[in-house]
Protein backbone atom coordinates (compact mmCIF):
# COMPACT_ATOMS: atom_id res chain seq x y z
CA UNK A 1 0.00 0.00 0.00
CA UNK A 2 1.21 3.36 -1.01
CA UNK A 3 1.12 5.96 1.70
CA UNK A 4 0.37 9.42 1.05
CA UNK A 5 1.24 12.96 2.41
CA UNK A 6 -0.41 16.27 1.80
CA UNK A 7 1.11 19.18 0.93
CA UNK A 8 -0.80 22.73 1.90
CA UNK A 9 -0.30 26.45 0.78
CA UNK A 10 -2.18 29.17 1.66
CA UNK A 11 -3.15 32.42 0.28
CA UNK A 12 -3.88 34.50 3.17
CA UNK A 13 -5.74 37.74 2.69
CA UNK A 14 -5.15 40.71 5.46
CA UNK A 15 -7.20 43.79 5.24
CA UNK A 16 -4.90 46.86 6.43
CA UNK A 17 -6.12 49.06 8.89
CA UNK A 18 -5.90 52.58 7.66
CA UNK A 19 -8.50 55.36 7.87
CA UNK A 20 -9.13 55.67 4.23
CA UNK A 21 -9.32 53.22 1.11
CA UNK A 22 -5.91 52.53 -0.99
CA UNK A 23 -6.79 54.21 -3.98
CA UNK A 24 -9.14 57.15 -2.95
CA UNK A 25 -9.86 58.72 0.26
CA UNK A 26 -13.22 58.43 1.45
CA UNK A 27 -13.36 56.17 4.84
CA UNK A 28 -12.34 52.48 5.45
CA UNK A 29 -14.06 50.93 8.22
CA UNK A 30 -16.21 47.54 8.82
CA UNK A 31 -19.90 47.67 10.35
CA UNK A 32 -21.03 50.98 8.64
CA UNK A 33 -24.45 51.33 6.96
CA UNK A 34 -24.35 49.52 3.21
CA UNK A 35 -22.83 51.77 0.76
CA UNK A 36 -22.29 54.49 3.07
CA UNK A 37 -18.19 54.25 2.18
CA UNK A 38 -18.40 54.83 -1.30
CA UNK A 39 -17.37 58.18 -3.87
CA UNK A 40 -17.01 58.28 -7.58
CA UNK A 41 -13.50 56.37 -7.24
CA UNK A 42 -15.13 53.51 -5.50
CA UNK A 43 -18.22 53.69 -7.83
CA UNK A 44 -16.02 53.76 -10.74
CA UNK A 45 -17.41 56.93 -12.17
CA UNK A 46 -16.09 57.57 -15.86
CA UNK A 47 -13.12 60.34 -15.37
CA UNK A 48 -11.94 59.46 -12.07
CA UNK A 49 -7.85 58.14 -11.29
CA UNK A 50 -6.74 56.66 -8.18
CA UNK A 51 -4.64 57.71 -5.88
CA UNK A 52 -2.12 55.74 -3.45
CA UNK A 53 -2.64 55.76 0.07
CA UNK A 54 1.03 56.22 1.60
CA UNK A 55 -0.14 54.79 4.87
CA UNK A 56 -1.60 51.15 3.30
CA UNK A 57 2.03 51.29 1.82
CA UNK A 58 3.68 51.78 4.93
CA UNK A 59 1.97 48.88 6.31
CA UNK A 60 2.82 46.11 3.83
CA UNK A 61 6.30 47.18 3.76
CA UNK A 62 6.72 46.55 7.64
CA UNK A 63 4.69 43.41 7.54
CA UNK A 64 7.13 42.32 4.72
CA UNK A 65 10.27 43.26 6.98
CA UNK A 66 8.46 41.76 10.44
CA UNK A 67 8.84 38.34 7.79
CA UNK A 68 11.62 39.03 6.65
CA UNK A 69 11.16 39.23 2.63
CA UNK A 70 12.90 41.09 0.35
CA UNK A 71 11.58 44.63 -0.14
CA UNK A 72 11.53 44.95 -3.63
CA UNK A 73 13.15 48.36 -5.02
CA UNK A 74 10.36 48.87 -7.63
CA UNK A 75 7.11 47.79 -7.60
CA UNK A 76 3.65 48.40 -10.15
CA UNK A 77 0.37 48.02 -10.06
CA UNK A 78 -1.75 45.68 -12.46
CA UNK A 79 -5.33 45.46 -13.69
CA UNK A 80 -6.76 41.87 -12.80
CA UNK A 81 -9.75 41.42 -15.35
CA UNK A 82 -13.34 39.89 -14.50
CA UNK A 83 -16.22 40.63 -14.56
CA UNK A 84 -18.44 39.93 -11.42
CA UNK A 85 -20.59 42.49 -9.47
CA UNK A 86 -18.53 42.69 -6.47
CA UNK A 87 -15.97 44.81 -8.62
CA UNK A 88 -17.83 48.10 -10.03
CA UNK A 89 -14.08 48.66 -12.68
CA UNK A 90 -14.77 45.32 -13.77
CA UNK A 91 -11.28 44.77 -12.61
CA UNK A 92 -9.22 44.80 -9.37
CA UNK A 93 -6.03 46.89 -8.88
CA UNK A 94 -3.26 43.90 -7.72
CA UNK A 95 0.33 43.07 -8.63
CA UNK A 96 0.45 40.60 -10.83
CA UNK A 97 4.70 40.30 -11.72
CA UNK A 98 5.95 43.24 -9.75
CA UNK A 99 4.65 42.50 -5.66
CA UNK A 100 6.11 44.97 -3.23
CA UNK A 101 7.78 41.88 -0.67
CA UNK A 102 9.34 38.77 -2.06
CA UNK A 103 10.50 35.66 -0.03
CA UNK A 104 10.48 35.93 3.66
CA UNK A 105 9.32 33.00 5.87
CA UNK A 106 6.83 32.49 9.02
CA UNK A 107 7.53 31.32 12.28
CA UNK A 108 4.98 28.50 13.57
CA UNK A 109 4.65 26.58 16.51
CA UNK A 110 2.96 23.49 16.67
CA UNK A 111 1.10 21.49 19.54
CA UNK A 112 3.58 20.36 22.35
CA UNK A 113 3.34 17.27 23.88
CA UNK A 114 1.76 18.38 27.04
CA UNK A 115 -0.01 21.87 27.24
CA UNK A 116 2.49 23.04 29.67
CA UNK A 117 5.62 22.60 27.26
CA UNK A 118 6.91 24.18 24.29
CA UNK A 119 5.97 22.57 20.66
CA UNK A 120 8.82 22.47 17.97
CA UNK A 121 9.19 25.43 16.07
CA UNK A 122 9.42 26.00 12.34
CA UNK A 123 9.55 28.17 9.33
CA UNK A 124 7.13 28.21 6.64
CA UNK A 125 8.61 30.10 3.46
CA UNK A 126 6.64 32.91 1.73
CA UNK A 127 6.94 33.67 -2.27
CA UNK A 128 5.35 36.80 -1.74
CA UNK A 129 3.13 39.37 -0.52
CA UNK A 130 1.08 41.79 -2.85
CA UNK A 131 -0.96 44.47 -2.16
CA UNK A 132 -4.38 45.24 -3.81
CA UNK A 133 -8.06 46.19 -3.28
CA UNK A 134 -10.34 44.29 -1.89
CA UNK A 135 -13.75 44.60 -3.43
CA UNK A 136 -17.35 44.92 -2.81
CA UNK A 137 -19.70 42.39 -0.42
CA UNK A 138 -22.81 40.60 -2.21
CA UNK A 139 -25.51 39.53 0.24
CA UNK A 140 -27.42 36.14 -1.48
CA UNK A 141 -30.98 36.24 -1.59
CA UNK A 142 -33.22 33.75 -2.75
CA UNK A 143 -33.69 34.94 -6.00
CA UNK A 144 -31.08 37.99 -6.18
CA UNK A 145 -28.04 39.18 -4.79
CA UNK A 146 -27.45 42.86 -2.96
CA UNK A 147 -24.37 44.71 -3.41
CA UNK A 148 -22.73 46.88 -0.88
CA UNK A 149 -19.83 48.46 -1.94
CA UNK A 150 -18.00 49.89 1.31
CA UNK A 151 -15.65 46.86 1.47
CA UNK A 152 -14.49 47.89 -2.02
CA UNK A 153 -10.96 49.61 -1.61
CA UNK A 154 -9.88 48.36 1.23
CA UNK A 155 -6.28 48.18 1.35
CA UNK A 156 -5.89 44.29 1.23
CA UNK A 157 -2.36 42.02 1.19
CA UNK A 158 -2.17 38.59 -0.02
CA UNK A 159 0.58 36.47 1.56
CA UNK A 160 0.93 33.70 -0.34
CA UNK A 161 3.01 30.91 1.27
CA UNK A 162 4.91 28.38 -0.51
CA UNK A 163 3.38 24.75 -0.70
CA UNK A 164 5.38 23.90 2.28
CA UNK A 165 2.81 22.47 5.06
CA UNK A 166 1.34 19.17 5.17
CA UNK A 167 -0.80 18.88 8.20
CA UNK A 168 -3.86 20.89 8.95
CA UNK A 169 -2.27 21.96 12.41
CA UNK A 170 0.44 23.24 10.53
CA UNK A 171 -1.78 25.39 8.66
CA UNK A 172 -3.54 26.45 11.72
CA UNK A 173 -0.29 27.55 13.28
CA UNK A 174 0.98 29.29 10.11
CA UNK A 175 -2.36 31.18 10.71
CA UNK A 176 -2.29 32.09 14.32
CA UNK A 177 1.32 33.43 13.95
CA UNK A 178 0.46 35.64 10.87
CA UNK A 179 -2.12 36.80 12.89
CA UNK A 180 -0.20 37.29 15.80
CA UNK A 181 2.50 39.30 13.79
CA UNK A 182 0.38 41.65 12.06
CA UNK A 183 -1.82 42.37 15.55
CA UNK A 184 1.64 43.02 16.90
CA UNK A 185 2.75 45.56 13.84
CA UNK A 186 -0.61 47.78 14.33
CA UNK A 187 -1.01 46.48 10.45
CA UNK A 188 -4.57 45.25 11.04
CA UNK A 189 -7.13 43.35 13.55
CA UNK A 190 -7.29 40.11 11.94
CA UNK A 191 -10.96 39.82 12.99
CA UNK A 192 -11.62 36.62 10.88
CA UNK A 193 -15.49 37.64 11.80
CA UNK A 194 -14.97 40.64 10.73
CA UNK A 195 -13.53 39.51 6.82
CA UNK A 196 -9.96 41.30 8.52
CA UNK A 197 -8.49 37.60 8.09
CA UNK A 198 -9.38 35.65 5.19
CA UNK A 199 -7.63 32.38 3.78
CA UNK A 200 -7.81 29.71 1.13
CA UNK A 201 -5.66 26.81 0.64
CA UNK A 202 -4.04 24.80 -1.86
CA UNK A 203 -4.26 21.07 -1.10
CA UNK A 204 -3.29 17.98 -2.78
CA UNK A 205 -1.22 14.32 -1.86
CA UNK A 206 1.35 12.33 -3.29
CA UNK A 207 2.91 9.87 -2.73
CA UNK A 208 5.67 9.80 0.19
CA UNK A 209 9.27 10.56 -1.69
CA UNK A 210 7.40 12.01 -4.51
CA UNK A 211 8.24 15.69 -5.85
CA UNK A 212 5.84 15.97 -8.10
CA UNK A 213 2.97 18.06 -6.57
CA UNK A 214 -0.61 16.10 -6.54
CA UNK A 215 -3.89 17.57 -8.20
CA UNK A 216 -4.38 20.67 -6.16
CA UNK A 217 -7.44 21.32 -5.04
CA UNK A 218 -8.52 24.93 -3.74
CA UNK A 219 -10.57 24.85 -0.86
CA UNK A 220 -12.75 28.56 0.05
CA UNK A 221 -14.51 30.02 2.69
CA UNK A 222 -12.22 28.94 5.70
CA UNK A 223 -13.84 31.78 7.66
CA UNK A 224 -12.55 31.00 10.82
CA UNK A 225 -9.01 29.55 12.01
CA UNK A 226 -10.71 26.67 13.51
CA UNK A 227 -12.55 26.50 10.19
CA UNK A 228 -8.84 26.24 8.40
CA UNK A 229 -7.69 23.31 10.63
CA UNK A 230 -10.86 21.70 10.32
CA UNK A 231 -11.48 21.94 6.51
CA UNK A 232 -7.86 20.96 6.04
CA UNK A 233 -8.36 18.23 8.02
CA UNK A 234 -11.37 17.36 6.30
CA UNK A 235 -10.38 17.96 2.73
CA UNK A 236 -6.77 15.80 3.13
CA UNK A 237 -9.30 12.61 4.34
CA UNK A 238 -11.31 13.46 1.58
CA UNK A 239 -8.76 13.24 -1.36
CA UNK A 240 -7.13 10.18 0.13
CA UNK A 241 -10.58 8.61 0.17
CA UNK A 242 -10.67 9.02 -3.66
CA UNK A 243 -7.74 7.87 -3.96
CA UNK A 244 -7.86 4.81 -2.03
CA UNK A 245 -11.12 4.03 -3.84
CA UNK A 246 -9.54 3.98 -7.32
CA UNK A 247 -10.88 7.36 -8.11
CA UNK A 248 -9.16 10.03 -9.68
CA UNK A 249 -9.01 13.37 -8.13
CA UNK A 250 -9.84 16.50 -10.28
CA UNK A 251 -8.22 20.24 -10.37
CA UNK A 252 -10.94 22.32 -8.70
CA UNK A 253 -12.09 24.95 -6.15
CA UNK A 254 -14.39 23.51 -2.93
CA UNK A 255 -16.59 25.37 -0.89
CA UNK A 256 -16.17 24.50 2.92
CA UNK A 257 -18.94 24.54 4.73
CA UNK A 258 -17.98 24.71 8.45
CA UNK A 259 -20.90 24.29 10.24
CA UNK A 260 -22.13 20.85 8.60
CA UNK A 261 -18.42 20.11 8.20
CA UNK A 262 -18.19 19.47 4.40
CA UNK A 263 -17.46 20.66 1.56
CA UNK A 264 -18.61 20.86 -2.47
CA UNK A 265 -17.13 22.07 -5.49
CA UNK A 266 -18.02 25.06 -7.00
CA UNK A 267 -19.00 24.33 -10.38
CA UNK A 268 -18.59 28.01 -12.05
CA UNK A 269 -14.88 27.81 -11.61
CA UNK A 270 -14.37 25.08 -13.73
CA UNK A 271 -13.30 26.94 -16.74
CA UNK A 272 -9.60 28.70 -15.82
CA UNK A 273 -10.25 32.46 -15.07
CA UNK A 274 -8.51 34.58 -17.71
CA UNK A 275 -7.44 37.67 -15.84
CA UNK A 276 -5.64 39.39 -19.04
CA UNK A 277 -3.70 41.37 -16.22
CA UNK A 278 -1.92 44.53 -17.57
CA UNK A 279 -0.12 47.43 -15.81
CA UNK A 280 -1.99 50.24 -14.36
CA UNK A 281 -2.10 53.14 -16.85
CA UNK A 282 -3.66 55.38 -13.80
CA UNK A 283 -0.79 54.55 -11.09
CA UNK A 284 2.92 55.33 -11.13
CA UNK A 285 5.49 52.68 -10.08
CA UNK A 286 6.50 52.98 -6.19
CA UNK A 287 10.50 52.64 -5.42
CA UNK A 288 11.28 51.95 -1.63
CA UNK A 289 14.54 53.29 -1.00
CA UNK A 290 16.70 52.14 2.29
CA UNK A 291 15.94 55.49 4.06
CA UNK A 292 12.29 54.30 3.78
CA UNK A 293 12.44 50.88 4.85
CA UNK A 294 15.20 51.61 7.86
CA UNK A 295 12.48 54.24 8.99
CA UNK A 296 9.51 51.52 8.97
CA UNK A 297 12.50 48.68 10.34
CA UNK A 298 12.50 50.81 13.71
CA UNK A 299 8.48 51.03 13.76
CA UNK A 300 8.82 47.16 13.69
CA UNK A 301 7.93 45.58 17.09
CA UNK A 302 9.10 42.88 18.36
CA UNK A 303 7.91 39.83 17.20
CA UNK A 304 5.48 37.43 19.36
CA UNK A 305 8.05 34.38 19.15
CA UNK A 306 10.98 36.46 20.22
CA UNK A 307 8.76 38.34 23.05
CA UNK A 308 8.50 34.51 24.08
CA UNK A 309 11.52 33.48 24.55
CA UNK A 310 13.27 36.82 26.05
CA UNK A 311 10.09 36.46 29.10
CA UNK A 312 10.77 32.89 29.53
CA UNK A 313 14.98 33.70 29.65
CA UNK A 314 14.59 36.95 31.47
CA UNK A 315 12.06 36.65 33.80
CA UNK A 316 11.97 32.75 34.39
CA UNK A 317 8.79 32.18 34.12
CA UNK A 318 6.87 29.12 32.63
CA UNK A 319 6.46 28.48 28.86
CA UNK A 320 2.00 28.11 29.97
CA UNK A 321 2.21 31.38 31.66
CA UNK A 322 3.73 33.44 28.66
CA UNK A 323 1.52 31.49 26.09
CA UNK A 324 -1.40 33.25 27.80
CA UNK A 325 0.39 36.27 27.72
CA UNK A 326 2.13 36.56 23.98
CA UNK A 327 -1.17 36.55 21.73
CA UNK A 328 -2.07 39.96 23.48
CA UNK A 329 0.74 42.14 22.83
CA UNK A 330 -1.02 44.76 25.38
CA UNK A 331 -1.29 41.60 28.52
CA UNK A 332 2.41 41.19 27.86
CA UNK A 333 3.60 44.10 27.98
CA UNK A 334 1.22 45.18 31.21
CA UNK A 335 3.38 41.84 32.10
CA UNK A 336 6.05 43.13 31.82
CA UNK A 337 5.59 46.67 33.29
CA UNK A 338 4.15 44.79 36.31
CA UNK A 339 6.93 42.43 36.52
CA UNK A 340 9.53 45.16 36.67
CA UNK A 341 8.27 47.29 39.19
CA UNK A 342 7.51 44.23 41.25
CA UNK A 343 11.25 43.03 41.51
CA UNK A 344 13.29 40.09 41.12
CA UNK A 345 11.82 36.67 42.15
CA UNK A 346 7.75 37.76 41.98
CA UNK A 347 7.84 37.49 38.19
CA UNK A 348 5.80 34.28 38.52
CA UNK A 349 3.45 35.58 41.01
CA UNK A 350 2.72 38.56 38.32
CA UNK A 351 2.38 36.35 35.79
CA UNK A 352 -0.29 34.16 38.01
CA UNK A 353 -1.98 37.20 39.03
CA UNK A 354 -2.35 38.21 35.47
CA UNK A 355 -3.33 35.50 34.09
CA UNK A 356 -5.51 33.75 36.60
CA UNK A 357 -7.18 36.67 38.97
CA UNK A 358 -7.24 39.44 36.01
CA UNK A 359 -8.33 37.75 33.25
CA UNK A 360 -10.72 35.72 35.16
CA UNK A 361 -12.40 39.17 36.61
CA UNK A 362 -12.24 40.93 32.97
CA UNK A 363 -13.76 38.16 31.81
CA UNK A 364 -16.44 38.12 34.27
CA UNK A 365 -17.23 42.14 33.56
CA UNK A 366 -16.43 41.17 30.11
CA UNK A 367 -13.88 44.10 29.89
CA UNK A 368 -11.25 44.53 27.80
CA UNK A 369 -7.55 44.92 29.80
CA UNK A 370 -7.70 48.95 28.19
CA UNK A 371 -10.94 49.39 30.26
CA UNK A 372 -8.90 47.90 33.60
CA UNK A 373 -8.79 49.92 36.60
CA UNK A 374 -5.54 48.20 38.11
CA UNK A 375 -2.12 49.56 37.02
CA UNK A 376 0.97 47.78 37.02
CA UNK A 377 1.85 49.81 39.85
CA UNK A 378 -0.95 48.62 42.22
CA UNK A 379 -0.52 44.66 41.27
CA UNK A 380 3.18 45.38 41.93
CA UNK A 381 2.73 47.04 45.30
CA UNK A 382 0.06 43.78 45.93
CA UNK A 383 2.63 41.53 44.99
CA UNK A 384 5.08 42.84 47.46
CA UNK A 385 2.83 43.00 50.33
CA UNK A 386 1.74 39.60 50.28
CA UNK A 387 5.82 38.49 49.58
CA UNK A 388 6.59 40.59 52.86
CA UNK A 389 4.15 38.92 54.49
CA UNK A 390 1.88 41.92 55.19
CA UNK A 391 -1.30 40.06 53.52
CA UNK A 392 -2.01 36.85 53.67
CA UNK A 393 -3.62 34.68 50.53
CA UNK A 394 -7.31 35.09 51.08
CA UNK A 395 -6.95 38.64 52.28
CA UNK A 396 -5.54 39.63 48.85
CA UNK A 397 -7.62 38.36 47.13
CA UNK A 398 -10.03 40.19 48.18
CA UNK A 399 -7.87 43.37 48.47
CA UNK A 400 -7.67 42.52 44.43
CA UNK A 401 -11.28 42.19 44.11
CA UNK A 402 -11.45 45.53 45.07
CA UNK A 403 -8.50 46.80 43.38
CA UNK A 404 -10.83 45.58 40.15
CA UNK A 405 -13.53 47.72 41.27
CA UNK A 406 -12.32 50.74 42.44
CA UNK A 407 -8.28 51.14 40.85
CA UNK A 408 -7.74 52.30 44.49
CA UNK A 409 -3.90 51.25 45.75
CA UNK A 410 -3.73 47.98 47.53
CA UNK A 411 -2.20 49.90 51.18
CA UNK A 412 -5.61 52.15 50.82
CA UNK A 413 -8.10 49.05 50.57
CA UNK A 414 -5.91 47.49 53.06
CA UNK A 415 -5.43 49.73 55.41
CA UNK A 416 -9.79 50.51 55.24
CA UNK A 417 -10.71 47.03 55.55
CA UNK A 418 -8.28 46.40 58.24
CA UNK A 419 -7.13 43.04 56.01
CA UNK A 420 -3.32 43.37 57.25
CA UNK A 421 -2.27 40.08 58.83
CA UNK A 422 -1.47 40.46 62.38
CA UNK A 423 1.41 41.42 63.62
CA UNK A 424 3.53 38.44 65.15
CA UNK A 425 3.67 38.04 68.49
CA UNK A 426 7.42 36.01 67.77
CA UNK A 427 7.19 34.67 71.58
CA UNK A 428 3.88 33.64 70.57
CA UNK A 429 4.32 32.47 67.28
CA UNK A 430 7.34 30.25 68.69
CA UNK A 431 5.24 28.72 70.80
CA UNK A 432 2.52 27.58 68.84
CA UNK A 433 5.41 26.42 66.71
CA UNK A 434 7.27 24.07 69.60
CA UNK A 435 3.60 22.52 70.39
CA UNK A 436 2.71 21.62 66.99
CA UNK A 437 6.68 19.95 66.89
CA UNK A 438 5.89 18.24 69.74
CA UNK A 439 2.41 17.14 69.04
CA UNK A 440 3.89 15.06 65.71
CA UNK A 441 6.48 12.89 65.99
CA UNK A 442 6.00 11.12 62.85
CA UNK A 443 6.15 14.73 61.09
CA UNK A 444 9.49 15.33 63.03
CA UNK A 445 10.82 12.10 62.23
CA UNK A 446 10.11 12.13 58.49
CA UNK A 447 11.12 15.19 58.37
CA UNK A 448 14.74 14.49 60.43
CA UNK A 449 14.91 11.48 57.48
CA UNK A 450 15.10 13.97 54.45
CA UNK A 451 11.56 14.37 53.98
CA UNK A 452 11.01 18.30 53.59
CA UNK A 453 7.68 18.38 52.69
CA UNK A 454 7.35 16.93 55.84
CA UNK A 455 7.23 20.31 57.42
CA UNK A 456 3.95 21.03 56.36
CA UNK A 457 1.90 19.16 58.64
CA UNK A 458 3.03 21.24 61.22
CA UNK A 459 1.73 24.42 59.38
CA UNK A 460 -1.91 23.47 60.07
CA UNK A 461 -2.26 23.62 63.71
CA UNK A 462 -0.17 26.79 64.19
CA UNK A 463 -2.40 28.48 61.58
CA UNK A 464 -5.48 27.73 63.61
CA UNK A 465 -3.61 28.98 66.84
CA UNK A 466 -3.23 32.30 65.21
CA UNK A 467 -6.97 32.14 63.91
CA UNK A 468 -5.39 32.35 59.49
CA UNK A 469 -3.35 35.52 60.63
CA UNK A 470 0.35 34.56 61.14
CA UNK A 471 3.18 34.87 58.64
CA UNK A 472 3.64 32.14 56.38
CA UNK A 473 7.14 33.34 55.63
CA UNK A 474 7.56 33.33 59.14
CA UNK A 475 6.24 30.60 60.43
CA UNK A 476 8.26 28.67 58.33
CA UNK A 477 11.32 30.14 59.27
CA UNK A 478 10.55 29.75 62.90
CA UNK A 479 9.67 26.12 62.42
CA UNK A 480 12.69 25.32 60.05
CA UNK A 481 14.75 27.66 62.99
CA UNK A 482 12.99 24.97 65.85
CA UNK A 483 13.43 21.81 63.75
CA UNK A 484 17.11 22.29 63.60
CA UNK A 485 17.60 22.66 67.08
CA UNK A 486 15.39 19.75 68.24
CA UNK B 1 -9.02 43.43 -42.40
CA UNK B 2 -9.72 39.84 -41.41
CA UNK B 3 -9.92 38.07 -38.48
CA UNK B 4 -7.05 36.91 -36.46
CA UNK B 5 -6.58 33.07 -36.00
CA UNK B 6 -6.84 33.76 -31.91
CA UNK B 7 -9.82 35.54 -31.88
CA UNK B 8 -12.48 33.86 -30.18
CA UNK B 9 -15.96 36.05 -30.07
CA UNK B 10 -17.35 33.27 -28.41
CA UNK B 11 -14.51 33.13 -25.55
CA UNK B 12 -14.91 37.17 -25.45
CA UNK B 13 -18.54 37.68 -25.19
CA UNK B 14 -18.71 34.92 -22.34
CA UNK B 15 -15.59 36.86 -20.48
CA UNK B 16 -17.42 39.97 -20.76
CA UNK B 17 -20.49 38.77 -19.89
CA UNK B 18 -22.44 39.49 -22.93
CA UNK B 19 -25.32 37.61 -24.32
CA UNK B 20 -24.59 38.20 -28.43
CA UNK B 21 -26.60 37.48 -31.44
CA UNK B 22 -25.33 35.59 -34.01
CA UNK B 23 -25.31 39.47 -36.08
CA UNK B 24 -23.46 40.68 -33.07
CA UNK B 25 -20.85 38.51 -32.88
CA UNK B 26 -19.91 38.79 -36.70
CA UNK B 27 -19.88 42.51 -36.53
CA UNK B 28 -17.92 42.38 -33.23
CA UNK B 29 -15.93 40.04 -34.25
CA UNK B 30 -14.84 42.04 -37.44
CA UNK B 31 -14.40 45.08 -35.21
CA UNK B 32 -12.21 43.63 -32.37
CA UNK B 33 -9.89 41.76 -35.58
CA UNK B 34 -9.90 44.99 -37.19
CA UNK B 35 -8.12 46.27 -33.50
CA UNK B 36 -5.65 43.08 -33.17
CA UNK B 37 -4.33 43.99 -36.51
CA UNK B 38 -3.29 47.27 -35.40
CA UNK B 39 -1.49 45.42 -32.31
CA UNK B 40 0.01 43.19 -34.80
CA UNK B 41 1.53 46.06 -36.25
CA UNK B 42 2.91 47.20 -33.49
CA UNK B 43 4.20 43.46 -32.32
CA UNK B 44 6.69 43.80 -35.95
CA UNK B 45 8.52 46.59 -34.50
CA UNK B 46 11.98 45.66 -33.47
CA UNK B 47 11.89 46.69 -29.35
CA UNK B 48 15.01 44.29 -28.82
CA UNK B 49 17.05 46.06 -26.44
CA UNK B 50 14.31 48.17 -25.03
CA UNK B 51 13.55 47.44 -21.41
CA UNK B 52 9.93 47.31 -20.73
CA UNK B 53 7.98 49.72 -18.86
CA UNK B 54 4.64 50.28 -17.40
CA UNK B 55 5.12 53.98 -17.72
CA UNK B 56 6.92 56.27 -20.01
CA UNK B 57 7.45 59.16 -17.43
CA UNK B 58 9.91 58.27 -15.35
CA UNK B 59 7.64 59.68 -12.50
CA UNK B 60 7.55 57.40 -8.84
CA UNK B 61 5.56 57.19 -6.01
CA UNK B 62 2.81 59.47 -5.99
CA UNK B 63 0.62 59.74 -3.12
CA UNK B 64 -1.66 60.75 -0.56
CA UNK B 65 -1.81 60.88 3.31
CA UNK B 66 -4.15 58.69 4.63
CA UNK B 67 -6.94 61.06 6.17
CA UNK B 68 -10.23 60.04 5.61
CA UNK B 69 -12.36 62.51 3.71
CA UNK B 70 -16.37 62.34 3.62
CA UNK B 71 -17.99 60.14 0.32
CA UNK B 72 -20.90 59.99 -1.70
CA UNK B 73 -24.50 60.28 0.33
CA UNK B 74 -26.30 56.40 0.02
CA UNK B 75 -28.78 58.37 -2.43
CA UNK B 76 -26.30 59.76 -5.29
CA UNK B 77 -24.40 56.41 -4.64
CA UNK B 78 -26.92 54.44 -5.77
CA UNK B 79 -28.38 56.92 -8.55
CA UNK B 80 -27.64 54.85 -11.42
CA UNK B 81 -28.41 51.53 -10.03
CA UNK B 82 -31.05 50.53 -12.41
CA UNK B 83 -32.49 48.04 -9.30
CA UNK B 84 -32.08 49.07 -5.59
CA UNK B 85 -33.39 47.21 -2.01
CA UNK B 86 -32.05 47.95 1.51
CA UNK B 87 -29.47 50.62 0.49
CA UNK B 88 -27.83 47.74 -1.95
CA UNK B 89 -27.73 47.28 -5.97
CA UNK B 90 -29.82 44.58 -6.72
CA UNK B 91 -28.11 42.24 -9.23
CA UNK B 92 -29.35 38.75 -10.25
CA UNK B 93 -28.58 36.04 -7.94
CA UNK B 94 -25.12 35.70 -8.25
CA UNK B 95 -22.58 32.38 -6.96
CA UNK B 96 -19.05 32.53 -6.92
Amino acid sequence: MINYEAVIGLEVHVQIKTHSKVFTRVGAGFGHEPNTLTDPVVLALPGTLPVMNKAALDAIIKAGLLLGCDIAPVCKWDRKQYFYPDSPKNYQISQYDQPICLGGSVEIELPGAARNLMGEHKKIPLTRIHLEEDVGKLNHHATDSLVDYNRAGTPLMEIVSEPAMQTAEEAFAYLTSIRNTMIYGGISDCDMEKGQLRCDANISIRPVGEKKLGTKVELKNLNSISYVRDGIAHEIKRQLAVVAAGGKLVQETRDYDGVAGTSQSLRSKEMAHDYRYFPDPDLMPVHVDEGWKAELRRACPELPFDKQRRLIADYQIPYTITSVLIPDRALSNFFEATAQLAGMGRSQAVGNWITNDLLRELGAAKLPLSASKISAANLAALIQLIDAGTLLNAAAKEVFATMFATGEAPVVIVARLGLAAAPTDTGELEAWCRESIAANAKALAEFKSGKDSAINAFKGPIMKAAKGKANPKLVDETLRRLLAEA
Amino acid sequence: MSQPAELNIDRVAELSRLALTPEEKTRFAAQLGSILGHIEQLAKVDVSGIEPTAHAFPLNNVWAADVAQPGLAVSAALLNAPAQRDHMIVVPKVVD
